[in-house]
């Protein structure tokens, strides 16, 4: 039963992407139904054989450790397999609703939506450094290739500035790599991090975790190295934007956390600590603030991907030599915060996607009178804006709650003002939004309805992370102690 | 009849239940549905007053309502119906009843009316769950509730002002809730519990920590409570329609800043550590300037909403310095007056918006000879009034009296004195709006007449005022009746301090 549901997760994209490469968009669309079906059902299904059983080591094709490759399949693993299966599920149908089938580039999006999903997987079962490598880079050049989906000349350049940082980023990961086989010997994640801790202050080990630490912080985005995302995620179509700030992101941040977490207590420091979380309050402020100027409506919720990015990044000086409580309390939180802000930024580009849609007009600015006729997308908008606000009942409020716990028992109460600002600046640009489309103005007041089913896509995925922070016990209960290394 | 139902634990979500699912339903209903949405409304609003009754029944008899569940670790989200909270489910549920007839015939032919209803709705329900939160957690969830569905209602009309108010609204009440959000959480941290208990949770000696957590909190909660100086939102938010005034004023956002303080004071820190302590008499002095402060700026304003939103910033500190005379009488007069205030000054609402809405009138010096011309509303209006000066035998009357008495139970005479430099200040500010409406003769036309039929103004209008009136005679006159606002203020009362 567990081989056949891992070889289910593992083979459909890749089979599915392989597929499609032979099919033209509407084929491929129709192909993905039953792809996207699977996907769901394999998630669900080992989600909850996890939950009753706990987790294990998989060994690929038979072959274990040093030899073959070896997945970890654990409570949070999995319940990052399950958060991709609902967000990119969203995202395909809205795509294959969205996107105009008739443009010629568009029969790529299917291939590089498989390859995409494939890496995402890869890379949360991953044990070793090689393997998340691999993965990383699966998904960053699909996800390169589906910004410059649209052919035009902005879509193009926006699509090449971001392969320049995705490859600049994974040059300095690699030789991070290297440099920790030379060291180690080994690239399993276990046995490094148990080397590690018998061999303290190897300049090399520390050399080679701030060169992984750099590329990662360059491919999830990371305050001051932000410049890349705002233009290739407002560029893209909106289910690819939805993809990219939902999914994308947080595997280059889940390697980083991981990496952090292994190594970070014996080969990290307390100034490297306050500095990953320095710069992760940093882009919390900046990004928000730079989310309150932007005149388009994409532009505001990518410049808001580079805030709520920033919060993940209070894990590092929130689990450095703390106490275990604490420690849990912070990676609960991150969590948390993972799964809130996939769904409720997934929502946001959906939704937002629909107001273009419906206004013809990507301005804030002509987003006047919507809120009289579009109420349900406008309201899909609303309700994960209340989670990027981090207000309750969201999934977003239950992760600054139990951030600001684990800040104020580990003494560090400046990273509580971040929290608290935070919500406060990313409430500016989500009202920002609200007051544009209350205005009763006179002018346009002939809006193009989209479809039902594309509206209801977004409110799915918005209730759903407004739902989590009620759930929050059932789901950190699976997710178990993260990061826990069973052997 | 009163027996340990399995439905017991129950009755809380269904008190809430009531106006969420009103409030999911209308959003989804067409716009020109008028008939189904208004009976949606009306029927939630009956069917959430029918269970409190039943609750505030369970809980003189000492029921208790509750049910819980496990949020985030260590984390319940918890309802719980005790006395007080059906002091305000109470409040809340009444008038939501009325506000709601009045709201339908205010907004007859205006446009996004199921927006409007839908928020509404949403609204009350946050107030209901305010009430019944049996831990901070749970208050504090519905309090931003309460932030997010209250702001599409101020900026309704879209006009440049109202969105301004909007602005200026979410500013304040959001940063109040990013302050009280500091304070639960460092209060956690320091004590591991959120619960409210009668005689508060807070244990041992008063440390400067438990202070800042106290200033926090209040501070935050102050915001929507408009104690000074976080009142500014208050006067600019009465550019929303009339319902929406009397929902901020009387039912929900005031009220919900004020109860809060009330929480927090009895029930998480307990009046006896905080009195101890001296966190109380700062309080009761912020508050007795809140009070004289609004009631002086109330003078100088010439529009009729102005006027009584400067009134509610006076009225409301009431509640919270009755509250920080720290013993049995003066907290029994601040409650009592959580409801009394709140009845009152909604009648004046509702009666400034039917001037509005029938005759055009928005400011002071026009209303000359609106008595003759809308007797009912104008004998609404006067008897609101003079409760609020505290003529015997009205609803205010009984306030003012009992605070008097607590504050000479607890040796403070100066508080004695702001409540009659206050009563003074109110008749000065309310006695010449009565003198125009009955003794200056009207020369000319008024402004925007409507007419509707046999009646002075549209009957969902004058309804909802004139029996609010009479409560306020009523609650006044039957004030030692079981039942009345001031001997369920004292059933609350005894079992805080003998619990």
């Amino acid at each position: 039963m567990m081989a056949w549901l891992m070889a289910g997760l593992l083979f459909t994209p890749l089979a599915w992407a392989a597929l499609s490469l032979l099919a033209d968009f509407r084929a491929g669309w129709r192909l993905a139904w039953f792809g996207m079906a699977l996907q769901a059902t394999v998630a669900v299904l080992l989600w909850l054989a996890i939950a009753q059983e706990g987790g294990f080591y998989y060994p690929l094709g038979g072959w274990s450790a040093p030899l073959g490759i070896e997945l970890r399949v654990d409570g949070l693993a999995v319940t990052f397999i399950l958060m991709t299966a609902t967000v990119a599920t969203a995202c395909g149908l809205h795509a294959g609703f969205y996107l105009d089938p008739d443009k010629p580039w568009q029969r790529y999006f299917w291939p590089l939506f498989w390859f995409l999903w494939a890496g995402l997987n890869g890379v949360w079962l991953g044990a070793d450094l090689f393997n998340l490598y691999v993965g990383l880079e699966l998904i960053s050049l699909s996800a390169v290739g589906l910004v410059a989906l649209g052919g035009a000349a902005d879509a193009l350049r926006a699509s090449l500035r971001y392969l320049l940082a995705a490859l600049v980023g994974s040059l300095f990961y690699l030789l991070g790599v290297a440099l920790v086989y030379g060291q180690f010997g080994t690239l399993s994640l276990g046995g490094v991090a148990q080397l590690a801790g018998e061999h303290t202050g190897l300049p090399g080990a520390g050399l080679a975790l701030a060169l992984m630490l750099a590329g990662l912080a360059l491919k999830t985005a990371l305050f001051p190295l932000h410049g890349w995302l705002p233009p290739a995620h407002g560029i893209a179509p909106s289910p690819v934007s939805a993809l990219l700030s939902a999914l994308v992101l947080k595997a280059s941040f889940y390697i980083a956390a991981r990496l952090w977490l292994e190594l970070g207590e014996p080969q990290g420091s307390y100034g490297v600590a306050q500095l990953m979380g320095g710069l992760g309050a940093l882009a919390v402020l900046w990004g928000s603030w730079l989310a309150c100027l932007q005149p388009r409506l994409k532009q505001v919720v990518a410049y808001s991907s580079v805030a709520q990015i920033g919060y993940l990044f209070l894990l590092f000086p929130l689990t450095w030599q703390v106490s275990e409580q604490v420690s849990q309390q912070a990676q609960q939180g991150m969590t948390l915060q993972v799964i809130s802000h996939a769904l409720a930024k997934a929502a946001m580009f959906l939704a937002a996607g629909n107001l273009i849609l419906s206004t013809g007009s990507s301005r804030v600015a002509d987003l006047a009178g919507v809120g009289r006729f579009l109420p349900f997308s406008l309201f899909s908008f609303g309700l994960a804006g209340v989670s990027l606000m981090s207000l309750p009942p969201s999934g977003g409020f239950a992760a600054k709650w139990l951030l600001l716990q684990a800040s104020l028992a580990s003494g560090q109460w400046w990273w509580a003002l971040v929290l608290v600002a935070g919500g406060l600046l990313s409430a500016a640009y989500v009202f920002r939004i609200y007051r544009a489309s209350f205005q009763e103005a006179s002018g346009q007041d002939d809006f193009h309805h989209p479809p039902r089913r594309l509206e209801a896509i977004p409110m799915a995925l918005a209730l759903l992370s407004l739902g989590l922070g009620l759930a929050g016990d059932q789901v950190l209960s699976v997710m178990g102690l993260p990061f826990e290394e069973g052997s | 009849m009163v027996e340990d139902l399995w439905l017991n634990p129950w009755l809380p979500v269904m008190a809430l239940a009531t106006s969420m699912v009103a409030a999911l339903v209308i959003f989804m209903l067409p716009e020109e549905r008028h008939v189904l949405r208004t009976a949606l409304n009306l029927g939630a609003a009956v069917a959430k007053l029918i269970l409190v009754i039943v609750m505030v029944w369970g809980v003189f008899h000492g029921l208790e309502y509750q049910l819980s569940f496990t949020m985030l670790p260590g984390i319940e989200f918890e309802l719980k119906a005790d006395s007080l909270s059906m002091m305000f489910a109470g409040l809340s549920s009444v008038l939501w009843l009325l506000t709601t007839a009045y709201a339908v015939g205010y907004l007859e032919n205006s446009p996004n009316r199921s927006r409007f209803f839908g928020f509404f709705s949403l609204c009350v329900a946050s107030t209901t769950g305010i009430a019944l939160a049996g831990n901070l957690f749970t208050f504090f969830l519905f309090y931003e509730m309460l932030t997010l569905s209250t702001y599409p209602l101020v900026v309704h009309r879209g006009t440049a002002t109202a969105l301004r108010a909007g602005r200026s609204y979410i500013i304040y009440t959001l940063s109040g809730g990013a302050v009280l959000l500091l304070g639960m959480a460092w209060l956690y941290a320091e004590t591991g519990t959120l619960d409210f208990a009668p005689g508060g949770v807070v244990e041992g000696s008063p440390t400067p920590a438990l202070t800042a957590i106290f200033v926090l909190l209040v501070a935050g909660l102050g915001v929507k409570a408009a104690l000074f100086p976080l009142h500014g939102w208050l006067p600019q938010a009465m550019v929303a329609p009339a319902p929406v005034s009397a929902l901020l004023h009387a039912v929900a956002v005031v009220k919900a800043g004020a109860f809060g303080i009330v929480r927090v004071i009895s029930d998480v820190f307990g009046i006896g550590f905080a009195s101890e302590a001296g966190l109380l008499l700062p309080l009761a002095g912020l508050a007795a300037f809140t009070i004289i402060f609004g009631s002086v700026r109330a003078l100088f304003q010439q529009d009729l909403k102005r006027r009584l939103a400067y009134s509610t910033i006076s009225q409301v500190s009431y509640i919270i310095l009755g509250i920080c005379l720290a013993g049995p009488l003066g907290m029994v007069g601040g409650l009592v007056h959580l409801l009394h205030q709140g009845i009152m000054k909604i009648t004046l609402f509702f009666c400034a918006g039917n001037y509005a809405e029938t005759l055009g009138v928005h400011r002071i010096d026009e209303l000359d000879g609106a008595g003759p011309r809308m007797p009912a509303t104008s004998v609404a209006f006067t008897i609101a009034a003079f409760g609020m000066i505290g003529t015997p035998p009205l609803a205010g009357f009984i306030t003012k009296w009992t605070l008097g008495l607590g504050a000479l139970e607890a040796e403070l005479p100066w508080v004695v004195v702001v409540l009659l430099a206050s009563s003074l200040l109110n008749a000065a500010y309310f006695l010449p709006i009565v003198y125009r409406l009955w003794f200056r003769p009207r020369s000319d036309a008024w402004p925007e007449e409507v007419r509707w039929g046999r009646l002075e103004t549209l009957g969902w209008l004058l309804w909802p005022p004139v029996l609010t009136a009479a409560a306020v005679v009523m609650i006044g006159v039957f004030a030692a009746m079981p039942f009345s606002p001031l001997s369920w203020a004292e059933l609350v009362v005894n079992r805080e301090y003998r619990p």
